[in-house]
């Protein structure tokens, strides 16, 4: 394995890791703020009005 | 990679929300109540009577299953915010741009753009009561703006020519210009100045929570960094 291949791979690691934390905040944030599903909004309902998500 | 992205993101997130969702208690709830007697038609605005602006509203912690639940949602969104910021903040430095708590501020700015000022500005944060269109409308328009303002945030920070600064005025104008999904007909029961107090608190906190989450984030990123450097 040469220098250069092992940079490639650990680039290539490095931008997978960060497009499934963002996946996983998306998911997070979609889940908190947009959700529709009733239980969900009630219990967030204060807080999707106070950081701007359209709530209802 | 991925479990330092991880660690860092928990910890800002954690801790930046738990600060919010304070912050929030104090400064927005308080108007989020007071707009609440009116959605419900306890109060009535231009009625026969003039109404008082200092109604007795329900005090600080009066409802603490209600408050609880709003401190872990809040804490819950900030971490998926700081997921997305410390992935974006990874690639970053992969290109050549460190990160700390310092600079971490100004991804914090940034974020707060993107995330709500950018939608906020022509969807402004809505206290209960007031006429809106269809929330799912609304929800699309709300993710496209925030990805729109997001490129262009990134495209001001690393573009570093003429044309990706035009490439991100363009997205950052252009869903203001084609415009959200607005109400047919104003319904909304709530007095204007408590609508305006509202917008301007939960920017107010917005921004703060922001910059804290960005300084965090960047903190705990370039600690998180070392730690694993010292153990490997």
């Amino acid at each position: 394995m040469t220098t250069q291949t092992q940079t490639a791979s650990t680039a290539r690691a490095g931008i997978l890791s960060a497009v499934f934390a963002a996946a996983l905040g998306l998911g997070i944030i979609t889940l908190a703020g947009h959700v529709q599903a009733s239980a969900l909004h009630d219990a967030a309902h204060d807080v999707r009005h106070a950081t701007g998500f359209p709530c209802h | 990679m991925f479990s330092r992205i991880l660690t860092s993101a928990l910890f800002a997130g954690a801790a930046a929300g738990l600060i919010v969702a304070l912050l929030q208690l104090v400064f927005v709830q308080p108007v989020l109540l007071h707009a609440e007697l009116y959605e419900s038609g306890e109060l009535v605005h231009f009625g026969a009577e003039a109404v008082s602006a200092h109604p007795e509203l329900p005090g600080m912690f009066s409802d603490l299953t209600r408050d609880g639940l709003s401190v872990v949602f809040t804490m819950l969104t900030y971490t998926g915010y700081a997921l997305v910021l410390v992935a974006l903040m990874s690639l970053a430095e992969a290109q050549g741009h460190p990160v700390d708590g310092r600079t971490g501020v100004l991804w914090g700015l940034a974020g707060f753009i993107a995330f709500h000022l950018a939608p906020g500005f022509t969807l402004a944060p809505e206290v209960p009561g007031v006429a809106a269109a269809d929330v799912f409308a609304r929800q699309i328009w709300w993710w496209a703006t925030v990805a729109a303002a997001g490129v262009a945030m990134w495209l001001i920070a690393f573009g570093g020519n003429i044309v990706s600064y035009l490439v991100a005025a363009v997205l950052l104008m252009a869903p203001h210009l084609i415009g959200a999904p607005e109400p047919d007909v104003f319904t909304g029961p709530v007095p204007t100045e408590i609508g305006a107090l509202f917008a301007a608190r939960a920017f107010g906190v917005g921004l703060v929570a922001w910059v804290l989450l960005g300084s965090f984030a960047g903190y705990f990123w370039q600690s998180e960094g070392k730690r694993v450097e010292v153990a490997a």
